[in-house]
């Protein structure tokens, strides 16, 4: 990974993108919405590869047409200002990436504070729709820093619902709950676990299981065999690097190791 | 005859509109985080004697002065941020001191159907949004409700998301007529009508006032979000969503949001120097200092 000169090497930034790709891959004909950087690009991958009906937007009101690079604009096809979100979110045909400030065992998602909610030792954004998103439509997380302090036994806040607390809502919570993937710098993960718990799905190239087991706060469920995430191909490394992140700006979020 | 016979104009000033406000009271702030902010009315309340204010807010610096100021009692919300700076120095600080004294957190299309709920005088909506979330967990005055139908999934247990209702909403737009019919020209309509709607008193400040001609001379019809029945009162402040955004009329200031962002986060002598240079005076000398601070750092 040291030779960036070839067009055969990738960095993990091009490893997480692909793997973002890959959880929007089966989507079919639906409102994909990442939250960040890595996400975008991500979902862009996947509509310029595994899945061109996929509906996207500029993050901001309006649906695109075709497939801009990172900060760039296209053809308009369609009109989605905030209230027509909420519309998607409870008409359900939407798969959400969003950003993770905790996430526990159980898939339980946490961006509105880090401690007591009374008084938190710092405040974050608030729960924005994670409640709605988790309980509506598809759900993925992304995780720039894989580390113990994210991925920890308890979220101090139950933003994001995950499927045991979704079980214990009621069927109008389980019914639409669907966190699909995590993806973090260092592996994939789902939550095909003992009674929905976290598994480990793959881990990047060039990092090992125990890498992830220690950098992860609870116990993890490891499968036997554990394969490694997929390389990017040609394709994409040539989508990613010429035309949809030219200036590297996935390098901000996953420096090149 | 009939000449005179029109309806009302309701123009009036900044002070007008907070001089009609109490300590106490309910007020809904239309845009969206940084965006389409009623910043004109919202400086006002900021250096006006209300208190004890719940404040309903998908938040941005609205939220974030407000609180800097003491201003709230209670607040209701889904979020706060500045987008390009994430978390709100002011919102964090006030948190973190505990000096709100009630906190709502809601999901964010939750706020949407208390606000649905209010405009529509219905006593709660039922949704999803908040189910096996601690927002639940932490406003346990919201509760749920059991379906009457079974739809093939049993009697469903929803969210019945309580109405938002406001006794005054404010909000800015790019233009209105003197009476109150009012237009966005930007992107997104945000939730200014449901404000109104669900408001006693909804008080409107605009780009421009125009005639009522005027408001559709360049636009399609469907822009025109607000009819004077919902309106109590419309203001002219040129620049009055500064430093939201308020497309087209101009975009969001980021150098002065880094500015203000800077000064909430950092030692109270900062914040004192701020408000001092730009939140001291009113909107007049406001928008000069903030002319003055883009004349700077163009050069």
């Amino acid at each position: 990974m040291s030779d960036r000169t070839s067009d055969q090497d990738y960095t993990r930034a091009d490893v997480c993108a692909a793997a973002i790709a890959d959880a929007f891959s089966e989507d079919g004909e639906i409102f994909a919405s990442p939250m960040g950087l890595l996400p975008t690009l991500g979902v862009r991958l996947a509509k310029l590869t595994s899945n061109p009906d996929l509906v996207i937007s500029d993050g901001e009101s309006v649906f695109l047409g075709g497939t801009p690079p990172l900060g760039g604009k296209d053809v308009v096809e369609g009109w989605i200002p905030f209230r027509r979100v909420f519309d998607v979110v409870a008409y359900g045909k939407r798969h959400v990436m969003m950003g993770a400030t905790q996430v526990d065992r159980h898939g339980n998602q946490n961006i509105s504070a880090i401690g007591p909610f009374a008084q938190p030792k710092r405040q974050l954004l608030g729960s924005r729709g994670a409640p709605g998103n988790t309980v509506n439509n598809r759900t993925s997380y992304w995780v720039p820093k894989h580390s113990p302090r994210v991925f920890l036994e308890d979220v101090d806040i139950v933003s994001g619902v995950g499927p045991r607390r979704a079980r214990e809502a009621g069927p109008a919570a389980s019914r639409f709950n669907d966190i699909h993937r995590i993806v973090s710098n260092l592996a994939v993960f789902d939550l095909g676990g003992a009674d929905g718990t976290m598994r480990l799905a793959s881990v990047h190239p060039g990092v090992t299981v125990d890498e992830v087991v220690e950098a992860t706060g609870f116990a993890l469920e490891v499968p036997a065999d554990v394969p490694t995430t997929r390389e990017p191909s040609y394709e994409e490394l040539l989508l990613i690097r010429e035309m949809l992140d030219p200036r590297g700006l996935r390098f901000k979020e996953v420096p090149d190791a | 005859m009939s000449s005179n016979r029109k309806p009302r104009d309701k123009r009036m000033s900044i002070d007008d509109v907070v001089g009609s406000l109490e300590s106490g009271m309910t007020i809904g702030i239309g845009g969206w985080g940084p965006r389409r902010k009623p910043m004109a009315l919202v400086r006002a309340i900021y250096n006006s004697d209300l208190t004890d204010l719940t404040i309903v807010s998908w938040g941005g610096a609205d939220v974030g002065l407000l609180a800097r100021a003491g201003k709230i009692r209670r607040l209701v919300y889904a979020f706060v941020s500045l987008d390009s700076v994430p978390l709100e120095p002011n919102f964090q600080r006030a948190r973190q001191s505990a000096s709100i004294p009630e906190i709502v957190e809601l999901d964010e299309g939750m706020f949407q159907t208390g606000l649905r709920a209010a405009a529509e005088r219905l006593p709660f909506l039922p949704m999803r949004a908040g189910l096996g979330s601690d927002v639940l967990v932490n406003n346990p005055w919201i509760t749920t409700v059991t379906s009457p139908y079974d739809e093939g999934h049993g009697h469903e247990e929803l969210v019945a998301v309580p109405a938002l209702r406001l006794d005054a909403a404010l909000v800015h737009l790019n233009r209105a007529d003197q009476h109150g019919n009012a237009s966005y020209l930007g992107p997104d309509p945000y939730f200014d009508d449901l404000f109104a709607m669900a408001a006693d008193k909804t008080y409107v400040s605009v780009e421009q006032v125009v005639d009522t001609a005027g408001l559709t001379v360049d636009t399609p019809v469907q822009r025109l979000l607000l009819s004077r029945m919902m309106v109590s009162g419309v203001v002219e402040t040129p620049n009055g969503a500064h430093f939201s955004t308020c497309t087209p009329d101009y975009e969001r200031d980021e150098r002065f949001q880094r500015a203000y962002a800077a000064a909430a986060a950092g030692p109270d002598e900062d914040w004192q120097a701020f408000h001092d240079r730009f939140l001291s005076g009113d909107e007049a000398s406001y928008q000069a200092a903030v002319q003055a601070f883009t004349e700077e750092n163009a050069k």
